[in-house]
This record gives C-alpha cells, structure tokens and sequence, in this order.
C-alpha cells in the first residue's frame, strides 16, 4: 500500500516538474526573441532609420520609405476592412441575432479569422493586381482589409451583444427607430470594446509579411503614390534579412524591432481599454 | 373654446404632415441601415467564396494539364514547365506535425500549470506573457529564427541527434545527413513556439470551465493534483482541447514567414528531418514573383487552393468542436 502512495506522489511530482519546465520554457522562449531583438536591434536604431530611404547593397541607410509605406497600407486596410467588419459585426449582433444566416456568418468568419494569410494574397492577386496589371499600394491595404475585417467582425459582434437589452428597449420605448438605437446606444455602450478590436486588428496587420509579397510588393524609393508598388517595414525585413550585406541584415533587425514594439504596444493599449472596460 | 380648438386643429394637421415626413425618414434610415449592415454580413460570406472561387480560376490551369497527378508528382521543374505538390504538401504536413508533437505537451503543461499549480497573483502576468508569444508577429519569428536560433540547433542540438538518435536502428534515417540549421526540424520547432500561445490559451480556458465540485469530489477521494488533472479536468476538457489543438494547427499549416526563412527552400523529399526542404506556403512566398509562366502561376495557385482547403477542414472541425464546448458552458 505504501509503495502505491509513494508511486502515487512521485508521479504527481513528476507532473509537477514538467508542468513547471513547460512554463520556463514557454517564458523562456519569449525572453530569449524578445531579448535577442532588444540586443540585435537597438545597435541599429537612431536617429538616421527614420529620416532615410532605404540604401542600396553596402551603403547605409535608414528605413522612411518602408515605415511610410507600412502607415499607408495600414491605415488603408483600416479605413476599408474597419466599416464593413462594424456593419457586418452590428448586423449579427443586433438585426440578425436569431438569424440562420448569422451563425453561418460567424462560422465563416471564425475561419476566415485564422485562415492562412498567404492565401489572402493569392487571393487579392487573382482580384485585384492581375486586372489592374501591376502591383500598388492600394492591393496591398485590400489584402490587409480581409485580414482585419474577420477581426473587427468578431469584437464588433462579442461586444455588441453584451450592451444590455434594457438599454435598447428604452431607447424604443421613447419611440428611438431602430438605427438610431444601434448608432447612438449600442455603439455609444460598446465603443471602448469596438475601438480594442480594431487596435488588435492593427496589431495582427502590422507584421503581416505573405500578403504583401505580391500585393504591394516593394519599392526602393520614396512613394506616396496609392498607385504604385510601395514598400512596407515586413516586405523589406524579409529581403534584407535575406541577403548577404550585412547593413541590411542590421537594418532589417532594427525594422523587426520597430514592428515588434508597435505591435506590443498596440496590444497593451488594447488589454487595458478592454480591461478598463470590464471592471466599470 | 372654438378658436382654440381651431387652432389645434391646424396646428396638429401641420404637425401631423412634420411628423409623418419624420417618421417616413425614420423608416427609411432604418431600411437603408438595415441593408447596408446586411450587405456587410454577407460580404463577410462572399469573401470566403471569392477566395476559393478564385483560386480555383487561377489554379484551372494547372488542373487541366496535371490533373491529379499534380498531388503525388515530386517534378518541381520551371524550365520544362513540369510542376508537382508532392514536396510541399509533404514538408507542410511533417513541419505541421513536428510542431504539434511538441507544442501539445508542453502547451498542455503550462495550461495545468496555470490552472491548477500556479499562485493566483501569478496567473494574470504569466498567462499574459505566454500570450505575447502569439502576438509577435511571424517575420519576427523568422529573423529570429534564421540569425539565432538555426545556428545554435547547428552547434549543438543536430549534431547530438545524429550522434544518439541517428544510430538508433528505424528512425536513423530521420536524422540522417550533415546539421544545416536549417531545414524540416527547425520549421516545426519554431512552429511549435508559434502556436503554444493558442493551445495554451484555450486549454486553460476549457481547464478553468471545468466545475469545482468534480474536482474538489476527487481531491475528496485522495487523488493527487495530477490525478486529478489527468482523470477528472482533462477527460471532462477534451473536446475543447482537441478544438484547440485543431485551431493550432491551422495556423501551423497555413504559416508562412516564419518557415519560410529556416526551411531551406529545396524541392526534394529528404527522409531526413535535418534536411532542407520546403512547404506549401513557403514556395509560393518564394517563386510567386519569380513565376513567369502562366503554368507556373497556375501551378503555384493551385498549391495556394490545396493549402486553403486543408486549412479549412481543420478549422471547420476546430470551430465546430469548440462551438459545441461553448455551447455547455454556455
């Protein structure tokens, strides 16, 4: 019997350890990217990264043209993926609750969510770059839009349909119609969460590399011409990292820095709007 | 009285017209809402549609002249214009696999740890952290991964599987070959590291869903905390983990930069995982600029539909299985 007790708590100790090497290696992990990242891109980083184009092979450079290129492509996925992920998101949380329709949305959606972005790119190829004929900065923020738009759909909805239905029922009750419900109760109540689910929809596109690649493709000189192909921080990380020269190998740590700390501090800014929100 | 009452009457027929217009542009906003919202929604539905539908345009190329040979052909041959999957499919299903024989268990663990071992004020920060590694976005992984992390495995993880592993009589083959760095292993290990995030994340959530009373009943009976996580908590969680499992490796199957940096880009089927080799999504990042043909494109389109629809399946089956945990917490 003693023997089974010691087998017993041996095993549980056993468990106990690994489960405590697991979480070591798992922190671990993060400490070990984020610090080589700290250590391999700071060196690089000053003042010169963000006032100079991106050189070519064995001069030095700075990285302005793909930092202002990454702003315009993110910023026009938002303007284009942000209304109809709300719209879609208010239509299921609010028109189409009970609807059929709606669980079959979000059950696409959802896969839509996690879909392989690479596949996004071929996609906005196929529809967007073949018939204009060249790559431009406007594919690549539409290849950007169908990433954000699963996200923003999502939260949009999650959060719509925790505004309580007192809430609505007041508001029609004082003879509201049913949109200016929605536009000024339900967005007014949730706006904290909407605004989290696009800032983690920014965050989710602002490293995205693979639907860029053939979208936007990439630019060695300063544009701001929607029409034409751009550069973007991602794009350009991948191509120098790839190569020999060791200026742009440095660049494209110093890049890879940038993204890592916007895309943090997007999400910590996220985290505490949705958890300022819960506890009011 | 009756110049009052007048007055009224002529007020309320004017306020009557007023408040019919506004009520008529009421109804209308609300209409023009209505459908605009609608269109949104389905837009969502359109779009998975387009992407297949599209790609299955651009892969008919291909199709025709391949046919189904395309799946088990290894050809990767641009000059000739002669193209098989077979390499790509199988490095995407191995550096799959790779990552989920690693990330599950160790995935697993963190979740026990975090639920069951940890103290509460650790809980928060650790699971956020454990979080953060899903938020790195993959390029990062990918440096990382080429500059760091393949030259150690090349230094001293590769050299001694081949030394230990690579003379076990069954399995030598499988680390058979010089240490690269790169190639299959790396791409499942950092793989691994990039879905633990959702693996632990839903594991935990479906692990602290599980109702106290059942576990405080086997805590009652003397089971230690592993017995109790490993017949009580895990049995009751499964369908939710297994959900998880599925959702990580959808996005093991369909990640692109990250692997594309350490996987070493070479078109053959080695049986050696420390050989080079290449996936699905790694060939078309690599050649899609690069293709010239109208096969080639095709071909590589064609790669892009196979990966969608595997991907699919899986999250088909991930989101199903955690629609149905949901729905009995729920």
């Amino acid at each position: 019997m003693a023997v089974r007790y010691a087998v017993r708590r041996h095993r549980n100790t056993t468990a106990t350890v690994l489960a405590l090497v697991a979480t070591a290696i798992g922190l671990g992990w993060l400490v070990l990217i984020l610090g080589s990242l700290l250590w391999h891109g700071f060196s690089g980083l000053s003042l010169s990264v963000f006032t100079q184009m991106t050189p070519a092979p064995d001069s030095a450079g700075g990285l302005l043209n793909p930092i202002v290129g990454s702003l315009i492509i993110t910023a026009l996925a938002v303007a284009i993926g942000t209304p109809i992920g709300m719209l879609a998101g208010t239509y299921m949380a609010e028109y189409g609750r009970y609807d059929r329709a709606s669980s079959v949305i979000r059950f696409v959606n959802d896969i839509l969510l996690s879909a392989p972005s690479i596949v996004v790119g071929l996609f906005i190829y196929q529809v967007v770059v073949a018939p204009m004929g060249h790559f431009s900065a406007l594919a690549g923020g539409v290849a950007l839009a169908v990433l954000v738009i699963p996200v923003v759909v999502r939260t949009t909805e999650d959060m719509l349909r925790l505004v309580p239905n007192s809430l609505r029922e007041a508001a029609s009750s004082i003879g509201l119609p049913r949109y200016l419900t929605i536009t000024n109760i339900c967005y007014r109540a949730a706006r904290a969460g909407m605004v989290t689910g696009v800032l983690l929809a920014v965050a989710r596109i602002s490293g995205e590399t693979a639907p860029l690649l053939f979208t936007s493709l990439n630019n060695q000189f300063w544009n701001v011409n929607l029409n034409a192909p751009t550069a973007s921080l991602p794009v350009v990380i991948f191509l120098f990292a790839l190569s020999p020269y060791k200026e742009w190998q440095a660049l494209a740590w110093t890049g890879a820095l940038i993204i890592t700390l916007a895309v943090l501090a997007l999400s910590i800014i996220a985290r505490t709007l949705a958890a300022s929100k819960g506890q009011s | 009285m009756v110049d009052v009452a007048l007055q009224s009457d002529a007020l309320g027929s004017a306020e009557a017209a007023t408040r019919a217009a506004v009520l008529d542009r009421l109804r209308l906003g609300d209409a023009v809402f209505r459908s605009l919202t609608r269109a949104a929604a389905f837009a969502v539905l359109l779009l998975l549609s387009g992407v297949i539908v599209s790609l299955f345009i651009g892969a008919l190329p291909a199709i025709r002249q391949f046919g189904l040979g395309f799946l088990i052909s290894q050809q990767w041959n641009p000059v000739s214009d002669t193209f098989g999957g077979l390499a790509p499919i199988y490095g995407t299903i191995i550096t799959s696999f790779i990552a989920m024989l690693i990330a599950v268990p160790v995935g697993l663990m963190i979740a026990f740890f975090l639920t069951e071992l940890c103290p509460q004020w650790l809980r928060r920060p650790i699971g956020i952290a454990i979080e953060l590694l899903a938020g790195i976005p993959s390029i990062i992984y990918g440096i990382w991964g080429l500059f760091i992390f393949a030259p150690f495995l090349q230094q001293t993880l590769q050299p001694f599987l081949i030394d230990t592993l690579g003379n076990v009589p069954l399995i030598a083959p499988l680390f058979a070959g010089p240490p690269f760095g790169i190639g299959m292993l790396t791409a499942g290990l950092i793989l691994a590291i990039m879905v633990l995030p959702f693996i632990t994340s839903i594991s935990r959530d479906v692990f602290e869903a599980v109702p106290p009373v059942l576990k405080e009943a086997a805590y009652g009976v003397g089971c230690t905390t592993w017995e109790v996580v490993r017949h009580v908590v895990l049995p009751y969680a499964r369908v939710g983990v297994i959900g998880g499992v599925m959702l990580a490796l959808g996005r093991a199957l369909g990640e692109t930069m990250a692997v594309t940096f350490v996987i070493g880009n070479a078109h053959r089927i080695s049986a050696s995982l420390l050989a080079p080799g290449t996936t699905i999504s790694a060939v078309i990042a690599n050649e899609f600029t690069e293709a010239v043909s109208t096969l080639y494109t095709s071909s590589l389109i064609e790669l892009g539909l196979i990966l969608f629809v595997i991907t699919f399946v899986v999250l088909a089956i991930a989101r199903y299985l955690l629609l149905r945990i949901e729905r009995r917490i729920g």
